[in-house]
């Protein structure tokens, strides 16, 4: 994992502590922002195994991504701006890689199981590159995916119902399912297109 | 139809709008950002409390920031306050007002009609321009790098 990762990593667990809120699993809820950077754990920390349900309706399996590396990153279909950017720079740079892009999962998780059925998500990926594979599930699935990724969301009400608050890490993963690397749509496609070269090359 | 030139400019009192642009949206997506510069010419505060869009069933007005890779937003209530003298871009990844409830989706080309209301200077009908999905910044804008260095509200 690179010095930017760690460091990442470790702001996003202080944040999660500092704000004192309940991060499901309890696993980074435990840290506190004195624990030193360097007890945090490894990069096999990141990822494990899932099963969630594509915007097909058909079931996904975290062990049909064995073998090749992927990109993995949270959202929701009511989100104005860091979704559909990171989904729209994620298409151009799967076209930008070419034939190699065939080689790369790109996987869109929403924490926001409850509006987004696989339907809604169908049609709202129908706007993006078509190798994005979109998931939900149920809530407690949705849970176990965060978790697993160590991120953080949570409904925010407003007048109009509610929003969510989530994390914009997109999450690179290697062909043996442990992290690589990480991007988010504050990078310049230029810096997202390399770490996506670099990804496929591990 | 004419398009709206972004110069063209909006005013109700000491307020003035310049650049309402908004943006295309995925389908099924109900949401869409609408981004602006607001500027006060006059000698007291006034804020942006709410408005209306033709097409959509909610407006209100949000604060979004990117706070250690958590993406976190939130509605400004009672809105968005402009200070003397003071301008605000109403931009992607900062405050920004929020169509909701979309039955009409943005498509570029199009002009999306609304309005504003704020504290003191009152309503006021404004223009929006529409761009492509995932646009940051309105066309004829000039370049615009993701560090835009626009005047943020703090």
């Amino acid at each position: 994992m690179s010095t930017t990762s760690v460091a990442h990593l470790f702001r996003v667990v202080v944040w999660g502590a500092a704000a004192g809120v309940a991060i499901a699993g309890g696993y980074l809820y435990l840290r506190t922002p004195s624990q030193s950077r360097f007890e945090l754990p490894v990069t096999s920390a990141i990822g494990g195994p899932f099963t969630l349900t594509t915007a097909e309706g058909k079931p996904f399996s975290s062990q049909m991504l064995k073998g090749r590396p992927y990109a993995l990153f949270f959202g929701f279909t009511n989100c104005p701006d860091v979704c559909p950017t990171t989904l729209l720079e994620m298409s151009n740079a799967l076209a930008a890689l070419g034939p190699d892009a065939n080689r790369l999962n790109v996987l869109f998780v929403t924490v926001d199981p409850e509006r987004d059925t696989a339907e809604h998500l169908k049609a709202y990926l129908s706007a993006f590159d078509r190798r994005i594979i979109g998931l939900t599930g149920s809530a407690a699935d949705i849970a176990s995916v965060a978790r697993a990724y160590h991120v953080f969301y949570e409904k925010v009400p407003i007048s109009s119902g509610y929003t969510m608050n989530h994390s914009a890490t997109v999450f690179l993963m290697d062909r043996k399912g442990a992290l690589a690397g990480t991007t988010n749509h504050e990078e310049s496609d230029s810096v997202q297109r390399d770490k996506l070269r670099r990804l496929l090359s591990k | 139809m004419t398009l709206p030139a972004l110069g063209q400019e909006f005013s109700a009192g000491t307020v003035k709008i310049t650049q309402l642009w908004t943006r295309e949206v995925p389908p099924s997506s109900k949401v869409a950002g609408g981004y602006m510069t607001i500027t006060n010419t006059g000698s007291e505060p006034d804020t942006l409390v709410g408005g209306f869009l033709v097409g959509a069933g909610g407006f209100e007005v949000h604060q979004m920031e990117t706070v250690g890779g958590q993406m976190k937003m939130r509605e400004l209530k009672p809105g968005l306050v402009i200070n003397p003298g003071e301008t605000i871009v109403l931009k992607p990844g900062a405050s920004h007002a929020m169509f909701l409830d979309l039955k009409t989706p943005p498509k570029v080309g199009q002009v999306m009609k609304g309005t504003l209301i704020f504290a003191k200077a009152g309503k006021v009908d404004v223009d929006y321009k529409v761009e492509p999905l995932g646009a940051r910044a309105p066309a004829d804008h000039g370049p615009v790098s993701k560090s835009n260095t626009a005047h943020e509200h703090h």
